[in-house]
């Protein structure tokens, strides 16, 4: 299987630090919106998120938590293998904030569409928002679009983007893979 | 991810250990659900279930009915009572004629061991055994196992006693069966006349002195006498029973071990267990009846998926 390396460590750090300063420039306080990380892998993503706006504005308090959206999505009985549940977690009251979900790649927009549904049953928030760090744009299914991108990225249904930790795989890095035999 | 290794919950004989395990990780997530401020998730919003009791019931029912809700998959009730059995229908026919409604899953109660086996052998649709005479219980089993889970961590080599009416308890058989795949060591209490008489051959032993049971163990089952399935006198009398196998105060307090208290409901109040014993701190009996929902979602979550698929070629 061919791949190509999209972004690299450093890449990928100045784009977080884009991302962080974003958010810092957009709110006021911190106290209006939180991250809700889409299990399972932008968790990854909002754990990066988090560690990066401590150290940029140490003085602020941002709250992050993660949702599961397994029993919200569409395909439940259509795949092959069932899925598997992760965790939600949510500390913290979600009424009339901002609620700013993270993932890693933004593709047909399916999964966000879960992750607005589950998210409702957890109260009514102001406004919800969208943070990805790969954006596979000219590929939505739905009418989603993200409102802080990390890199926008034109690729075929063939390839598979993915975004790999230090953490989890060993290093930060987004990679394309090439599905096809000859592509 | 893993799937289950049967198409249909029919007792807990024919699960796998890594089955029980996975019914218990899923029920981890739909007892986060349920106590969400929305307790509700669309998952089965295409599915149809059947509740057929041909039998008596009021918790299991409402479990059962509850957890389909909360999975937002639509419900048809049936009770025994009002149905077209009384008028000759044989139970195949009864069911078959449900299932030609479109309903995608059947949960049954049934007076009659076995019938839930006999079902999913002659009917095309998921079954849920939800308790067949003295046989099976297994969706009561699983939430029993799931709530020592949560007090006492693994099963594995954790000490459960079962006090009672053994021999007419499909949940007293579900349990020993659900408890030893997960690796906990079962003992049973009662009057001999009512411990069957191979019991030993499965592997669980006898502890004919309640007091002696209970210092041994780290969890006690109190059952209730099924008077319902009793057609001779086992023991003289009921106040007899409670003064040799009840659970009273002064006994509880008289042992110096700190085990945890289950019963599957209904209580008898007085002659298993006093209401003392029952509402104390020890007892973790309304802990058993709320994972009853979250252990429910979860068994007929994963059936679901078994169902035909949709769309897949």
């Amino acid at each position: 299987m061919k791949s190509r390396t999209l972004l690299d460590k450093e890449q990928i750090k100045l784009i977080l630090d884009r991302l962080c300063f974003q958010i810092i420039e957009e709110f006021d306080s911190p106290d209006e919106l939180c991250f809700l990380g889409l299990q399972p892998r932008g968790v990854l993503l909002s754990g990066r998120l988090q560690e990066r706006l401590k150290a940029l504005s140490p003085e602020e308090e941002y709250r992050f938590g993660e949702l599961d959206i397994t029993f919200h999505r569409d395909d439940f009985r259509r795949r092959e293998t069932p899925l598997t549940p992760q965790s939600t977690r949510i500390p913290f009251n979600i009424e009339n904030k901002t609620v700013i979900l993270v993932d890693d790649v933004l593709y047909t927009g399916r999964t966000i569409r879960a992750g607005m549904d589950a998210l409702m049953d957890f109260g009514r928030p102001k406004s919800v928002q969208l943070l990805v760090l790969v954006d596979r744009r000219f590929k939505r299914q739905l009418p989603i679009e993200a409102n802080y991108a990390g890199k926008r990225i034109d690729s075929i249904d063939a390839e598979k983007v993915r975004v790999e930790w230090l953490e989890q795989e060993g290093e930060d890095k987004v990679v394309l893979y090439n599905t096809e035999e000859n592509g | 991810m893993d799937s289950l290794s049967v198409d249909h919950l029919l007792g807990i004989k024919q699960l796998q250990p890594e089955d029980i395990d996975l019914i218990f990780r899923t029920a981890d997530h739909f007892k986060e659900v349920i106590n969400r401020p929305i307790r509700k998730v669309p998952s089965l919003r295409d599915i149809t279930i059947a509740n057929l009791f041909f039998e008596n019931s009021t918790r299991t029912k409402l479990s059962f009915e509850l957890a389909e809700k909360r999975l937002s998959a639509d419900v048809l009730n049936f009770s025994a009572g009002q149905s077209s059995l009384k008028k000759g229908e044989t139970l195949i026919d009864t069911v078959n004629n449900i299932l030609a409604m479109k309903v995608d899953m059947v949960v049954m109660r049934h007076p009659m061991p076995g019938a839930a086996m006999f079902l999913s052998r002659e009917v095309n649709s998921r079954i849920v055994n939800a308790g067949d005479g003295a046989h099976e219980h297994p969706t009561q089993a699983l939430l029993d196992s799931y709530s020592i889970r949560e007090v006492h961590g693994d099963l594995a080599g954790k000490k459960v006693l079962i006090v009672g009416d053994i021999t007419h308890s499909r949940v007293a058989l579900s349990n020993i069966f659900c408890l030893q795949k997960m690796g906990a060591e079962v003992k049973v209490c009662g009057p001999p006349t009512l411990i069957p008489k191979y019991i030993e051959s499965i592997g669980v032993k006898v502890e004919p002195n309640l007091r002696k049971a209970l210092e041994w163990c780290d969890v006690a089952n109190m059952l209730r006498i099924q008077l319902e399935r009793q057609r001779i006198q086992y023991f003289p009398s009921l106040r007899e029973y409670s003064l040799q196998y009840g659970l009273t105060k002064q006994l509880l307090d008289s042992i110096d071990n700190e085990f945890t208290i289950l019963h599957p409901g209904p209580i008898n109040r007085g002659v298993e267990i006093t209401t003392e014993v029952a509402d104390s701190e020890r007892s973790i009996i309304l802990d058993q009846v709320e994972n009853g929902v979250a252990i429910r979602m979860a068994v007929i979550y994963l059936l679901a998926d078994k169902i035909d698929k949709r769309n897949s070629s």
